[in-house]
């Protein structure tokens, strides 16, 4: 057997691969972002859909055509994609799709903590969750398992830690799925199933009863399952834990015993009530949220749950000895460094100098151009969620008297403007405030935060080949704003701050169009134009040959 | 496992600014520890690191290692790329750990400043029970044919300075044996 060095996001990619994964599509979120980047590079079909939420639906689709998908989201995407999860928990699906939700305890790069597994509650899902990176191809297989035996899709739920650590993979080398025990990789084919996937309500009603029906088959199924483990030693001290926590806890406590869960919903109830009566004491270590705690609480199984102040951030093995000991009094702050700050290069500081110097209302956004509320700038006022720069933009003017509304500005990236700026868009040109607004469109020209993925308005796919490319400004246009305007920032200066001071002076609906290379993409960028220069002036057969991937 | 015998594993703890090559420099060291036939886990936030600010990442080492993160006060080595970093992680080194910090290196006979990270490697090569060759392999294999020779001069000029005395080395202390 081969032992590799790969991280959690790597293991899935390589996991998605061996069980014949047809497709797998996501939005770039850090900790989730290289499991397609690594899928694509091993030779599957990846590819980044504008947002979570479009990334299921496609996901959905082929998995209904009987394809194997896999979709790959951080933890706030699952919040974009949530409105089609939980009508595919009623429609289920033909062949697996697994749906991988990346929390970020802690928040190393996230805007909030939430905990993921509520959405396996809320939306009645089985949940299996890795602890390392060799648990993250395994489990891989269990999951399709699960979707494939339940016809469900599955939340494979990750953290930071278990994204990022890298960790020795023995991955299966006598070839891909047989050897983990999953059926053979279905053959795309559609059939007509109306009454399970039209959700109207007298289909759905049925549906919801089906869904109920097939977690409780799971959860008899997860008392026995691999995915569950007893490691019994010494009957002082049990520890109900799962994810990275349980390793954490594994070297805290080295002779303790543990129920490690790896499906954790629906949970092994009558599993840790046997294990939890067969202890003298036994504590719930968990991340984040207290869920098993409570969960096995409900069911009257006797476990402490950590206390509160454990409820926030990572845990570490020194937190989890706190927790063991009880220990509750104030933690040494973590070592701070030097925070991240905008790239000396970035073509956004005169952005940034621009909208202190005028003491703009800056209703900000996600991505690298987050960093402009650092010093010296601090030059945004709010961030909240994924596009929502411009609806909290319009807010703020329609109700701020007019000397104030008019100072307002919504600040937005290109990636983030097409992942979910295009209906605040929308809405502007719909219910304009009296002083009109403005936005101002940071077109880098990637997904910068993340490690500079392309997007609809690169015109290249996740591969860097060519493909249709969105016009942002023939977008606003189209959506009915007055004034759009195209400026490079970096290059006039003078003349951004003139059209900037000019735009919120007119009681106007405009749209600003900032556009420079990222510093860090834009060699990259260049490249990759020329790559597809030279493709456009060669025959078109042999342009598909010279493409990265030979198959598009 | 049995209770309270928990195998024992190397800690090293790499710190620097995004930029320096510090999660290059880890990702070799776990691959050396790969190739020397070890368990080793490696972890790091990344996501905002390419932005300068801070970077730390986690290397562990042994027969079977558990959590992929060094606890605070544990790291046997902390392998510092940037001066302004020493302060903010020293906190991570266990007493008697060794610290090796960037001024450990002579600038002048650097033959390129982005191999410190790897010279740094070279000096920290004198302290493991690591193979040098599982090193040096691992080297070559993270980086491209035309940055080969430079940066095995670059480990040498490490692993020499370090050779060549404690005396460069932090009063934080010695390894054990």
């Amino acid at each position: 057997m081969d032992r590799q060095l790969l991280s959690g996001d790597e293991a899935v990619a390589l996991a998605a691969l061996h069980a014949g994964v047809a497709l797998g599509t996501g939005y770039p979120g850090t900790p989730s972002t290289e499991i397609l980047e690594a899928f694509s590079e091993l030779g599957g079909r990846a590819q980044w859909a504008p947002n979570e939420k479009v990334a299921l639906e496609v996901g959905l689709g082929a998995a209904f055509g009987n394809a194997r998908a896999l979709v790959t989201m951080k933890h706030v995407g699952l919040n974009v994609a949530a409105d089609p999860l939980f009508t595919a928990a009623y429609t289920g699906v033909n062949a697996a799709l697994i749906v991988v939700t990346a929390d970020d305890p802690g928040m190393a790069s996230s805007q909030n903590e939430q905990d993921n597994r509520r959405y396996a509650v809320a939306a009645g899902l089985p949940m299996v969750e890795p602890s390392d990176s060799q648990e993250a191809y395994d489990f891989f297989f269990r999951a399709v398992e699960i979707s494939e035996r339940w016809r469900i899709p599955v939340l494979f739920r990750m953290t930071t830690r278990v994204c990022h650590s890298k960790a020795v993979v023995r991955a299966g080398s006598n070839g891909p799925a047989a050897a983990a025990g999953i059926g053979s990789v279905p053959v795309p084919h559609f059939e007509h199933d109306i009454s399970g996937r039209v959700m109207i309500p007298a289909n759905a009603r049925p549906a919801h009863r089906r869904l109920r029906a097939k977690l409780a088959e799971i959860a008899a199924w997860g008392e026995t399952s691999p995915l569950n483990r007893v490691e019994a030693a010494d009957r002082r001290l049990g520890i109900v834990t799962s994810g990275v926590s349980y390793l954490h806890a594994a070297e805290a406590a080295p002779g303790a015993g543990f129920l490690k869960i790896g499906l954790v919903n629906p949970l092994p109830i009558e599993l840790a009530r046997t294990f939890a009566a067969g202890v003298d004491r036994c504590v719930v270590v968990e991340e984040g949220d207290p869920i098993i705690a409570d969960s096995l609480r409900t069911e009257g199984i006797a476990v402490e749950s950590k206390p509160e102040m454990y409820r926030f951030g990572e845990l570490d093995v020194a937190r989890v000895r706190r927790i063991l000991a009880g220990d509750t009094t104030p933690e040494d702050p973590p070592a701070r460094g030097r925070p991240p700050e905008l790239c000396p290069a970035c073509p956004y500081h005169t952005v940034y100098a621009t909208l202190r110097k005028h003491d703009c209302i800056a209703a900000g956004d996600i991505g690298c151009y987050t960093l402009g509320v650092l010093p010296p700038y601090e030059a945004l006022d709010t961030c909240v969620a994924m596009g929502a720069s411009i609806g909290v933009g319009l807010g703020l003017r329609h109700v701020l008297p007019p000397n104030e509304a008019r100072r307002v500005v919504s600040v937005i990236g290109d990636s983030t403007f097409v992942h979910s700026g295009i209906s605040g868009l929308v809405e502007m040109a719909y219910n304009p405030p009296p002083t009109g607004h403005v936005v101002l469109i940071l077109d880098n020209g990637t997904t910068a935060m993340t490690g500079q993925q392309e997007h609809p308005a690169t015109g290249r796919t996740l591969d860097h080949a060519p493909t249709g490319k969105l016009s942002i400004e023939g977008l606003a246009k189209a959506i009915g704003i007055g004034s759009v305007t195209v400026i490079d920032p970096y290059a006039d200066p003078e003349g951004f701050e003139r059209l900037l001071l000019e735009r919120l002076a007119a009681s106007e609906l405009s749209v600003i169009v900032a556009r420079r290379p990222c510093i860090l993409a834009a060699a990259d960028i260049r490249k990759w134009e020329s790559q597809a220069a030279r493709l456009r002036a060669s025959a078109p057969e042999q342009a598909a040959a010279d493409l990265p991937m030979g198959d598009r | 496992m049995s209770a309270d015998a928990l195998p024992r594993v190397t800690n090293v703890v790499l710190a620097g600014l995004g930029g320096q090559g510090v999660i290059k420099a880890s990702d070799i060291l776990a691959d050396a520890a790969l190739r020397a036939g070890l368990d080793v886990k490696k972890s790091e936030l990344h996501g905002m690191s390419q932005r300068g600010g801070s970077v730390t990442s986690d290397v562990r080492f042994g027969t079977r290692v558990l959590s992929p993160m060094v606890p605070r006060g544990e790291a046997d080595f902390l392998v510092v790329l940037a001066e302004s970093e020493v302060e903010v992680t020293r906190a991570m080194l266990r007493t008697g750990g060794v610290l090796l910090s960037p001024d450990l290196i002579p600038d002048a006979e650097l033959p390129n400043k982005r191999s410190l990270n790897v010279a740094l490697l070279g000096a920290l090569s004198r302290y493991l029970d690591l193979p040098t060759e599982a090193l040096l392999s691992a080297v070559k294999a993270a980086l491209p044919d035309r940055l080969h020779a430079v940066n095995e001069r670059a480990f040498e000029l490490g692993r020499k300075v370090a050779l060549a005395g404690a005396a460069a080395v932090s009063p934080a202390g010695h390894p054990r044996p």
